[in-house]
């Protein structure tokens, strides 16, 4: 199962498993990573499971599309590479992924 | 002036339980209010995701946020329920036996036999901006909700988002501000387009300021705004201002209910299963924010609880009556309260 790796604001680091299929949120969710919200629980409206995808990665996770960029306006200190993690979804390409949570989603 | 509404039940919450236990209440003769924050009803179904599909609602293969809201609104119709949209509950008060005395944020006043607490996540709060010291201008200098336009008057405004709230108020109070600037992260919108496009019109006219880039740092004394700092993509500008105001969206917040006396745990109200009643006789709650053994958040749980409540609601309302169950599809006297018969 594809790797994933999430590094929280203050450094620690998560390396889990991920399973093909299911997104980047939900594997969040399920290994207790802090700084996920998701509050709408991956309908893309609530901007509150923000990711900052890793520059080295950002070619294979891709931009948003127009529909969550426009969510992202709901998020804070979006930078370039930042992604609503339920909308990546998690495949052998993405072994390997590192994502950066933020310290606040807004709540 | 404060206004006293007499009510049999006041539900905290329109959202889709809020507004099928009116209908259970209904069945019984339990007339409602019902309460909530948000300026429409729906709850989490109208915020979160209207366009989005339900798949689990029994009966209902597939229907959206916004389709189940219509169609509980339509199946409650006949119960005549009464709506306070854009109000929070502060506090709930008991008197007595079945009487409690309910306030809002808006100087309303409720007097009732019962409460129901259909509250979801709390209450929708707008999203705070994580910036450096903001709580001490928050109310001062810097607001979520417009409550009165005038008091914008002659000042310098930034306002700071791009969706329809942060573009119809830049067009309401471009004209009496001192000056209005709007500054979102990207140069797209999301807002209706007509509004965009007066919006660029401004831009272009020379009659407001348009920056491109997010709010890093704010500056001032004493609660009083003086001046944003906006990070673009290359530089940072200082733009002087007197008043903020961020549009980021809404968020959950559980709110006011932990300080109405009911025992709760971890954020939610534990509740007995035979009626969901809380820890104070006569308030129940039901739907997301309650919590049993077994619990399921499921809007199909929600409405099974709201009509459990509903039977012994229906005792403090009527202590001296009978209730004898009835069946919609073969009781007269339902179908009557319903209008079909």
């Amino acid at each position: 199962m594809p790797k994933i790796n999430f590094i929280e604001h203050d450094g620690t680091r998560h390396e889990v498993e991920g399973e093909t299929g299911s997104t980047v949120m939900e594997t969040a969710l399920r290994n207790d990573i802090g700084g996920i919200v998701a509050e709408c629980g991956g309908s893309c409206t609530c901007a509150t499971c923000l990711v900052h995808v890793d520059e080295g990665w950002f070619e294979k996770t891709g931009g948003p599309s127009p529909e969550e960029n426009d969510m992202l306006d709901s998020a804070f200190e979006v930078k370039p590479t930042s992604r609503l993690s339920c909308q990546i979804k998690v495949s052998d390409e993405l072994d390997g992924l590192v994502v950066y949570t933020p310290a606040y989603q807004g709540r | 002036m404060s206004e006293t509404i007499k009510t049999d039940v006041l539900i905290i919450g329109a959202g889709p339980i809020g507004l099928f236990a009116v209908f259970e209440l209904g069945l019984l003769d339990v007339k409602a209010h019902l309460v909530d924050i948000l300026d429409k009803v729906g709850g989490q179904c109208a915020e979160l995701y209207p366009e989005k599909p339900i798949y689990d609602i029994p009966g209902i293969p597939i229907i959206t946020g916004h389709g189940l809201t219509d169609a509980l609104m339509q199946q409650i119709k006949p119960f005549g329920p009464v709506f306070h949209l854009g109000e929070m509950i502060l506090k709930v008060e008991k008197l007595g036996d079945a009487q409690f005395r309910v306030f809002t944020d808006r100087d309303k006043t409720f007097e009732c036999k019962c409460v129901v607490v259909a509250a979801g996540g709390g209450s929708f709060q707008p999203k705070r901006p994580p910036i450096n010291g903001i709580e001490a201008y928050e109310d001062k200098s810097v607001f979520y909700a417009v409550r009165k336009m005038e008091a914008f008057r002659g000042k310098k405004l930034v306002i700071v988002g791009g969706g329809d709230s942060a573009l119809d108020w830049t067009l309401n109070l471009q004209p009496i501000a001192e000056r209005v600037t709007l500054v979102h992260r990207r140069d797209e919108f999301r807002g209706a387009p007509d509004s965009v496009n007066k919006m660029r019109a401004l831009v272009a006219s020379g009659d407001m300021d348009l920056k491109i880039g997010q709010v890093a740092a704010l500056e001032g004394d004493n609660g009083q705004l003086i001046a944003a700092s906006v990070k673009g993509k290359e530089a940072t500008d200082r733009i002087e201002c007197d008043a903020m105001l961020p549009f980021f969206g809404l968020t959950m917040k559980l709110g006011p209910v932990a300080e109405w006396g009911i025992k709760m745990e971890d954020e939610l109200i534990p509740v007995d299963t035979a009626a969901f009643e809380t820890s104070i006789p006569g308030i129940f709650a039901i739907g997301d924010i309650n919590t049993y053994p077994g619990k399921l958040k499921l809007i199909l749980s929600g409405f099974h609880e709201a009509a459990l409540m509903s039977q012994k609601a229906y005792h403090y309302v009527y202590p001296e009556k009978r209730l004898v169950f009835q069946y919609t599809t073969s009781s007269t006297n339902l179908q009557k309260k319903l209008g079909v018969a």
